[in-house]
């Protein structure tokens, strides 16, 4: 599951630099930083990586799952802060959801 | 925009505007979605229905996977459910207010949202929220049903910004009185006094509302975000 999800992420990605919604300082890999102080996402970046993910886990596992949740914004460490940290909280939103 | 028939969600589809603009965009051979509390008694041929509290997260998620899956997308959202409560504030419950709020607001926010999430893909959305001329008009006897209305105008606002990057658009249409559901408990006087001080002083009709609503969703009216239009000259 965890390495489906990383790849969902990492697509997702790939799709936005792609067609030039975000610029990312480094090359596209699972332990990359995406928001926060060393972030390279901007707050409409994250917007669209978190309900494009939101989609394709509805899509690809049949599962309709929030991912921006009152339990991610109150986190005192954002789920949002890099790929490996999004996708361990995706799919603890999955498991919770089935 | 949808290559076919535009696909347009009306929400409080069972009765009074809602129904009537259920009615008007399904003639105007949009592929109409029509939700609503509770089962409609009297539907609108060629209008699909949907039970969805708008208040509850979970249902109206749930509404909008089911569009997503069963549409593809959503072009139009007629952000129309709402509910009143027509007493004095010093006669009005706490529970009273409450369900105005989560109704109106909640509601309307949560229609709103889950609306862009499935507009977004597309860069393409019409949103039409629904306030009304009581706002303007600080109608005593209504406080919470004002302030909800108030607050949906201002999301509206907000929203419009927020967005515009999508190429959606978000504005809202204020009607005057007009004789639905939603007046009928209120006295005669109380409505002829009231239309008394619009500076068109008649009831509003379901075309002068649906007249709006068009405005708003037209593809050309792209330019057109963030706005509130009163009828009635308000």
């Amino acid at each position: 599951m965890k390495e489906r999800i990383t790849k969902l992420i990492l697509d997702i990605l790939e799709e936005m630099v792609d067609s030039g919604q975000i610029e990312l300082e480094t090359a596209i890999k699972s332990d990359m930083e995406l928001y926060g102080e060393s972030g390279d996402l901007d707050s409409m970046g994250l917007v669209s990586l978190v309900l494009t993910l939101e989609q394709a886990i509805e899509s690809e596992l049949g599962v309709c799952v929030a991912l921006a949740d009152e339990k991610a914004l109150s986190q005192s460490r954002s789920p949002y802060r890099n790929v490996d940290s999004i996708a361990e909280y995706a799919i603890g939103q999955i498991e919770e959801a089935r | 925009m949808s290559d076919g028939n535009p696909i347009t969600l009306v929400t409080g589809a069972s009765r009074g505007i809602g129904r009537a603009l259920a009615e008007h965009y399904a003639g105007k051979g949009h592929l109409v979605i029509g939700c609503s509390r509770s089962e409609v008694d009297d539907p609108v041929d060629g209008c699909e229905y949907r039970i969805c509290d708008v208040s509850d997260e979970t249902a109206v998620r749930g509404l909008f996977s089911g569009i997503r899956a069963d549409f593809g997308g959503l072009d139009n959202l007629i952000n129309n459910a709402g509910i009143a409560a027509m007493n004095h504030s010093l006669l009005t419950p706490a529970s009273s207010v409450r369900k105005i709020l989560e109704t109106n607001v909640l509601g309307g926010f949560l229609a709103t949202r889950e609306a862009a999430k499935l507009m977004r893909p597309n860069k393409y959305g019409r949103i039409v929220n629904f306030s009304t001329v009581a706002v303007p008009l600080k109608l005593e006897g209504e406080a919470a049903y004002v302030a909800s209305k108030a607050a949906l105008e201002s999301l509206t606002y907000v929203l419009a910004r927020e967005y515009s990057a999508f190429n959606i658009t978000v504005n809202a249409v204020g009607p005057t009185p007009i004789q639905t559901d939603l007046i009928k408990g209120v006295g005669e006087k109380k409505i002829a006094a009231l239309v008394k001080r619009q500076p068109i002083p008649r009831l509003g009709e379901f075309s002068d509302v649906a007249n709006v609503t068009d405005f708003f969703i037209d593809p050309a009216s792209s330019f057109i975000t963030g706005q509130v239009i009163y009828l009635g000259g308000l």
